[in-house]
């Protein structure tokens, strides 16, 4: 059998996005989850006979804060298309999308390059009443218009991912990304962020592109990742086995993880697409736009860049902070509030033992618990300039995350300011006292036996003393 | 005054102004007459409005594609037999709003599909000159009721010639202004890119009136500008210093023109030289391509906008076990012959690889006849042509050839793919070819966009030389 080349999937994203505007793409109806089933309703966004498509204003600036964010082009003019289909959650039997000119086009975001962004409107919700959930073999299905109509900007990036994990990492990028831009909350439970993947796969070192298989359905990050996965393992298979992967759309099963086929290409739509003649092409000023840009936050991806270049943090804790807006502006008045500590510290601590401490204590996101910022970083310094050891900074910390308090305060009430170096220096020497065999042994250069000797100045110390500067005492003391 | 339904809207209103008639017996005068033309599908057992205003107590006949909220609105298809309209369209609201009276609801072609009323899942509408003669189409029972007494004025709407053929062939006035003027909001939608609303009147005068009220930009219409220099009151009484040309490809060289249709334009040309107007022959080249443009165009717009009848959500189901069947059988049941082949032709011309053959194909003819029209307005204030090349013909004359049906409208068709304002004078009587009482026929006065006013002024000097009696059909033709 002669040896089969490796393959190296190639992956794109198509992710559609709610808006959180006031009003529907088209109407005046209010956008409200969880509202009472079609009490969100009007002539417009039900299809009926006369009624004409208006552009939501706010939808409008938002795609265009979405297309700056991800560095795309925003087009002069761009226009509406009627894509047509039969479908009830589909009132009007067509959608009012963008087609060959995008209000955004061209772009980056990370290591992904962004093709296009368009809007569009969402269609109505539809469930199907039966055991499947699903509308085949379901004995009824009921549709809620309130969905229908809400703003929703469709990302579509180039072919630029080859790995499931890299597509869940920048998928992350992205929701936080957009999260920051403040115009969706980007929930995938709640739908209103839900992404397709085009995957296939070609020989490494190969620059054309294979067939691709569109996956449908991959409604959590974790399900994203191994769905891609499972299409890249059964694609690898066919092509094992001397077989051809044909283009096809897909439904991934989270439950049974396995994939099944939605339609082929044979049975693939025709949308005839065409312009929208109900409404005028979209044609922002070039000082509306710029007024947009202007108005941006820092993003995540240039946040990280800043963290690794200015305060030299690690990729991974510059990621870890710049992806979560509300922990970067945590560690941010942290670091303001002690300025002579080095930043990398303070982020050491941010992102290890306040995510640690306040994941114990129970709070969703380590901004919130009653630690604020100040406090946090007065650990750090205390730790760092060695006023207290690194286990009484864990102790300290835990005390400020469950009740909060001044750090000076409440560590001299915890008495853990009392472990000084010449404190140590004394629970050292008699520890090395107790333990004249295991003194001996590191002596004779055998120096895994310091740990017994570590272990009484542990006890001794509740814990609290720095197990580094013990060390170094305990070498000290004995010559080394 | 002999009688109340011999007034025009203008001599109504002089007639209320000076207390020689009630605004509500305007109306009353109408109410229970006969309606023996078949010109009404709905009248209400009170006339709906007729409130204070500038048009106090004017009685008007509403085309049936217009929604108002709570009365039937079948658009002349089975596929809205008792649908009841959440809403009301703009331009009766505004009509409405000026104290106008709705006498109820008139016949039409089925979506407003057909030159001869025969469409209609109603009934056909008999022509007040001759009944065993069609009364034009698609507004057929809005022309009906005015030329048949039924009503001073009447509402309709023209996507290729539908109110301008009908009131040629009724002898009536009938005005297609400018694409954007009016409101297409509540207006069931045909061809969305084609569609304007206009009156159909005894005079001139009068359609500048109900336009006045009518006309302006409205936020449910994003399409829709209004009129922005507005429009005056007609008040030529010559043409002098008026440059008027003749389109050959619409006038000498159109094919099918009937000789008495001939005579009368040759007439209205040494009329209108002798008001003191120059007249010169003029060209629209690809004018003759417009028929061929409108009926890609048409149809494809029209495929999308009758896909909501679907019978999910509004008009009539026809029960089925699977979702699709439901579509297919309400879909058959619904709707007629002339309007199912419009949706196939329509979704052919859309369908993917054949969209650049004739949508856009039929698309760039558009742009050329716009051109062609805009060139002629550089040196002629006001075109001239025919409104039909032929009078009235019989009931059943054309129902089997529909490419004949289509050339009715060979001379409207243009005007409507430039979006250029039209009206339709009655220029005299001619000899139908195949005999029987002599029949309207009506002038085409077309104007460069958005320049009613001057148009108006060149119709209402033409008309008063004319002397066409536009009460004569109802009263027995006596004074024709």
């Amino acid at each position: 059998m002669p040896e089969s080349p490796d393959y190296e999937p190639v992956i794109g994203l198509e992710i559609h996005i709610q808006l959180q505007t006031e009003t529907k793409m088209f109407c005046g109806c209010k956008l409200e989850f969880g509202a009472e089933p079609n009490t969100h309703t009007c002539p417009v966004c039900l299809g009926h006979p006369g009624a004409l498509p208006m552009t939501n204003e706010q939808a409008v600036e938002y795609a265009i804060r979405v297309g700056l964010a991800l560095g795309c082009e925003i087009a002069p003019r761009s226009i509406f298309h009627r894509k047509n289909y039969f479908y009830p959650d589909n009132p009007k039997a067509y959608q009012i999308s963008q087609y060959d000119i995008p209000i955004c086009s061209g772009g980056r975001l990370g290591d992904v390059r962004i093709h296009r962004a368009h809007l569009e409107e969402d269609a109505a919700k539809l469930t199907h009443v039966g055991e499947s959930g699903r509308i085949h073999g379901s004995d009824a299905s009921l549709v809620d218009f309130n969905r229908g109509g809400t703003p929703l900007i469709e990302i579509v990036t180039e072919p630029d991912i080859h790995d499931p994990a890299e597509a869940r990492e920048w998928l992350t990028l992205l929701r936080e990304t957009i999260r920051q831009l403040g115009v969706s909350d980007v929930n995938m439970e709640e739908g209103s962020l839900r992404a397709d993947g085009n995957v296939s796969i070609r020989p490494v070192g190969s620059k054309e592109l294979g067939v691709k298989t569109e996956l449908k359905n991959m409604n959590s990050f974790r399900f994203l990742e191994r769905g891609i996965a499972a299409e890249i393992e059964r694609q690898k298979a066919i092509v094992a086995s001397g077989g051809r992967v044909e283009q096809e759309t897909l439904h991934f099963d989270p439950a049974s993880g396995s994939l099944t086929s939605l339609r082929s290409k044979e049975e693939a739509h025709d949308y005839r697409y065409f312009p929208e003649p109900d409404l005028l092409p979209l044609a922002p000023s070039p000082e509306h736009v710029e007024e947009v840009r202007a108005s941006l936050p820092e993003l995540p991806a240039e946040r990280r860049v800043r963290y690794e270049s200015e305060l030299g943090l690690s990729p991974d804790a510059a990621k870890l902070l710049a992806y979560d807006a509300a922990l970067a502006s945590f560690y941010e008045e942290a670091v303001a509030a002690e300025p002579d500590v080095d930043p990398i510290v303070v982020a050491n601590w941010v992102t290890g033992e306040l995510v640690a401490a306040s994941r114990e204590a129970g709070f969703e996101h380590p901004a919130e618990t009653k630690a604020d910022a100040a406090g946090v970083g007065a650990v750090a310094r205390m730790v760092d300039g060695k006023e207290i050891s690194r286990g009484s900074g864990r102790e300290l910390l835990a005390e400020l995350v469950a009740n909060g308090g001044d750090p000076a305060e409440v560590s001299e009430r915890l008495g853990l300011t009392s472990d000084d170096g010449d404190d140590l220096a004394a629970i050292v020497a008699a520890a090395i006292e107790a333990q004249p065999d295991a003194a001996a042994k590191v002596k004779a250069g055998e120096g895994k036996a310091i740990g017994a000797i570590i272990g009484v100045v542990m006890r001794e110390t509740k814990g609290r003393a720095d197990g580094g500067e013990a060390t170094r005492l305990i070498r000290e003391q004995l010559g080394l | 005054m002999s009688d109340v339904r011999d007034l025009s809207v203008a001599a109504g209103l002089a007639a209320i102004e000076a207390r020689d008639l009630a605004a509500a017996e305007w109306a009353d005068a109408y109410a229970g007459l006969p309606d023996e033309l078949g010109a009404y599908l709905w009248r209400p057992d009170e006339p709906i409005g007729g409130e204070e205003g500038p048009l106090g107590g004017v009685p008007v006949a509403v085309k049936d594609i217009f929604c108002i909220e709570d009365v039937p609105t079948t658009a002349g298809s089975r596929i809205l037999e008792n649908y009841l309209p959440p809403y009301t369209a703009t331009a009766v609201e505004r009509l409405l709003g000026a104290g106008a009276s709705v006498l109820g609801k008139t016949n039409m072609d089925e979506f407003a599909m057909g030159s001869s009323n025969e469409n209609s899942a109603y009934g056909d509408v008999r022509n007040p000159w001759d009944t065993d003669r069609v009364p034009g189409g698609s507004s057929g029972g809005s022309a009906a009721a005015v030329a048949g007494g039924l009503a001073p004025c009447a509402l309709g709407t023209d996507t290729g010639g539908s109110i301008r053929q009908p009131a040629a062939f009724c002898g009536v006035v009938g005005l297609k202004p400018t694409y954007g003027s009016i409101s297409r909001s509540g207006m069931i939608a045909f061809a969305s890119s084609l569609d304007q609303c206009g009156p159909f009147t005894r005079t001139v005068a009068d359609a500048a009136l109900l336009l006045r009220v009518m006309q302006g930009a409205d936020p449910r219409d994003t399409t829709s500008t209004g009129i922005a220099a507005g429009v005056e009151m007609p008040s030529r009484e010559d043409l002098s210093g008026v440059r008027v040309g003749v389109p050959r490809e619409l006038a000498s060289e159109a094919e099918g023109m009937e000789d008495g249709v001939r005579e009368v334009m040759e007439r209205t040309i040494a009329l209108c030289e002798s008001l003191g107007a120059t007249v010169a022959e003029t060209s629209l080249p690809n004018a003759r391509y417009g028929i061929s443009a409108y009926y890609v165009i048409a149809p494809a717009e029209a495929s999308a906008n009758l896909a909501r009848y679907d019978g999910v959500r509004f008009g009539e189901r026809v029960a089925a076990e699977g979702l699709d069947d439901m579509y297919e059988l309400t879909r058959a049941a619904g709707f007629g012959p002339e309007v199912k082949r419009r949706i196939m032709l329509g979704t052919y011309a859309l369908s993917s690889g054949y969209y650049d053959a004739y949508y856009g194909r039929a698309q760039r003819v558009r742009t050329l006849i716009a051109r062609d029209f805009e060139n002629a307005f550089a040196d002629h204030d006001v075109l001239l042509t025919p409104t039909s090349p032929t009078v009235a013909f019989p009931l059943g004359s054309r129902t089997d050839d529909p490419l004949a049906m289509y050339m009715a409208d060979y001379c409207t068709v243009p005007m409507s793919l430039a979006g250029v304002p039209a009206i339709s004078i009655p220029g005299g009587l001619a000899a139908a070819p195949d005999g029987g009482p002599e029949l309207p026929v009506g002038v085409q006065l077309v104007g460069p966009a958005f320049g009613e006013t001057a148009l108006l002024d060149a119709a209402h000097a033409l008309e008063s030389a004319i002397g066409f009696d536009t009460n004569a059909a109802w009263r027995g033709g006596a004074d024709a």
